[in-house]
């Protein structure tokens, strides 16, 4: 329940992370037999919790791309439901724009333009954001993403899943300059990433040496951990730099990694730009993120109809 | 079966190029092989051969299926995180077979199921950090084929 597209009277997360920890990923057919039977008690929490009923609406937002087809087409028939048994219209909204515009949903948010770079287990992107529902990928991983080589690895190392807590804690005690895990593209002017070959050097590294226990389990992790955020962070840096933002977002899952946060706000400041680093709570998924994003595609004309189709690849 | 062997990174892309050039709607390839064994460098070639714009490949090990524009459609696949056919089904990923694209599929392993009747199986394995060894087995007339014009290449 979000007012205006910036207040949040509540925000209910129905999380399948312990489903999925036991399948050590999110398995689409569970996850959308999940969301059919969680998704209308989420609606009655958020209502209630924000004190407002349905007649108090103006507008419904859905997310209806990019994700798993099965988990999107819930999201979409129920707000197509809510719609026509209410009135309310709906529209849908990008997941990729609701994590660039989570930011809002904070007193003192920055306005566009900015560079975000969106992080997470699907995504891992850098958008020049010029305005709202300007947004143009100058950088994008060419093959998996940042959460994706964090829940390998974690996998590898006999972590539960999703990796990126379980690594984070272990890297806090460990020398991130024990292993020197390869960089990926480190030329400059290159904005692309690639965490393929990490995973593969991590993957390496456990067959000659063995999954490491105590002392070298950490170290492993914080050098791991090391090769991502420094990645991560100076591309992002230089991207904004040579595209002459002032501002840096940080979104997505993986922004509540706590190297990811020291070294974009170290570099980032460190190049004159001010850095913007959302709590946690809007860093993962969230429903607020998305009223926020069918809010501004609301203003500029988009309407949802009852013909709106789910898009698993809808890019930003 | 042939076994060849790729004595680097750059060298497994190149044969995977020259797959996806030779690739024709209806064709099935799965891939096998552990983490770090190639598949990412193997499958990035067979699209740009496929004549897949480079910026749009990327892993589906979350979106499990994802399909591209090229000279003919390639959907890539990634079964890693799947433990069953069941699960393949609910993903729609069988409506895929009959279409008019090529389908590449990783961790074909995982759901040995997913395959139709007739397709190309290539197993990479490391030899030392940047050999690695892909055994090549077609089953059915046209991947025969296309594994004897692919390898004679």
């Amino acid at each position: 329940m979000v007012v205006d597209g910036r207040r949040a009277l509540s925000d209910v997360v129905s999380t399948q992370v312990d489903i999925h920890r036991r399948w050590g990923g999110v398995v689409p057919e569970l996850a959308s037999r999940n969301h059919v039977v969680q998704v209308l008690p989420v609606v009655h929490e958020a209502l209630g919790r924000a004190g407002v009923t349905l007649k108090d609406i103006d507008l419904i937002a859905v997310t209806s791309g990019p994700g798993l087809i099965g988990a999107l087409l819930v999201g979409v028939q129920v707000a197509k439901a809510l719609s026509l048994a209410t009135g309310i219209p709906f529209v849908g909204a990008n997941h990729l724009e609701g994590h660039l515009l989570a930011i809002r949903l904070l007193e003192d948010a920055p306005e566009p333009p900015f560079l975000g770079l969106v992080v997470s287990g699907g995504h891992t992107s850098l958008y020049d954001v010029r305005a709202y529902g300007e947004y143009r990928r100058v950088g994008t991983t060419r093959d998996d993403a940042a959460g994706e080589a964090y829940d390998k690895v974690a996998r590898l190392l006999g972590l539960p899943y999703p990796g990126g807590l379980p690594i984070d804690r272990l890297a806090q005690g460990g020398d991130p300059e024990a292993i020197r895990f390869p960089r990926a593209l480190p030329q400059p002017g290159v904005l692309d990433y690639s965490f393929s070959g990490l995973k593969t050097a991590v993957a390496q590294h456990l067959r000659a040496k063995g999954v490491p226990e105590g002392q070298a389990l950490a170290d492993l992790c914080a050098s791991f951990q090391e090769a991502v955020a420094d990645s991560l962070s100076k591309k992002a840096v230089a991207a904004a730099r040579a595209l002459g933002h002032s501002r840096l977002v940080l979104c997505g899952g993986v922004a509540a990694n706590s190297r990811l946060r020291t070294l974009v706000r170290e570099r980032g400041e460190a190049q004159g730009l001010k850095v913007f680093l959302p709590p946690v709570r809007l860093c993962t998924d969230n429903g607020a993120m998305i009223a926020v994003a069918g809010y501004e595609a609301w203003r500029r004309g988009l309407r949802g109809d009852y013909t709106m189709a789910a898009d698993p690849a809808w890019r930003l | 079966m042939a076994a060849v062997t790729s004595t680097s990174p750059e060298m497994t892309y190149r044969m995977g190029v020259r797959l996806g050039q030779l690739l024709q709607p209806g064709d099935f390839v799965g891939l096998v092989g552990e983490l770090g064994a190639g598949k990412t460098h193997f499958v990035r070639g067979v699209a740009e051969g496929a004549g897949v714009p480079s910026d749009v490949v990327a892993s589906p090990t979350y979106s499990i299926v994802t399909t591209y524009p090229g000279r003919i459609p390639l959907h890539h696949a990634d079964l890693y995180r799947l433990e069953d056919h069941d699960e393949l089904y609910a993903t729609g990923f069988f409506d895929l077979l009959d279409g008019e694209g090529a389908v590449l599929v990783e961790w074909l392993d995982k759901v040995p199921s997913a395959a139709p009747r007739e397709y190309l199986r290539i197993t990479l394995s490391p030899v030392d950090e940047v050999t690695r060894e892909l055994e090549v087995e077609p089953v059915g007339e046209r991947a025969a084929a296309l594994a004897a014009a692919w390898l004679a290449g």
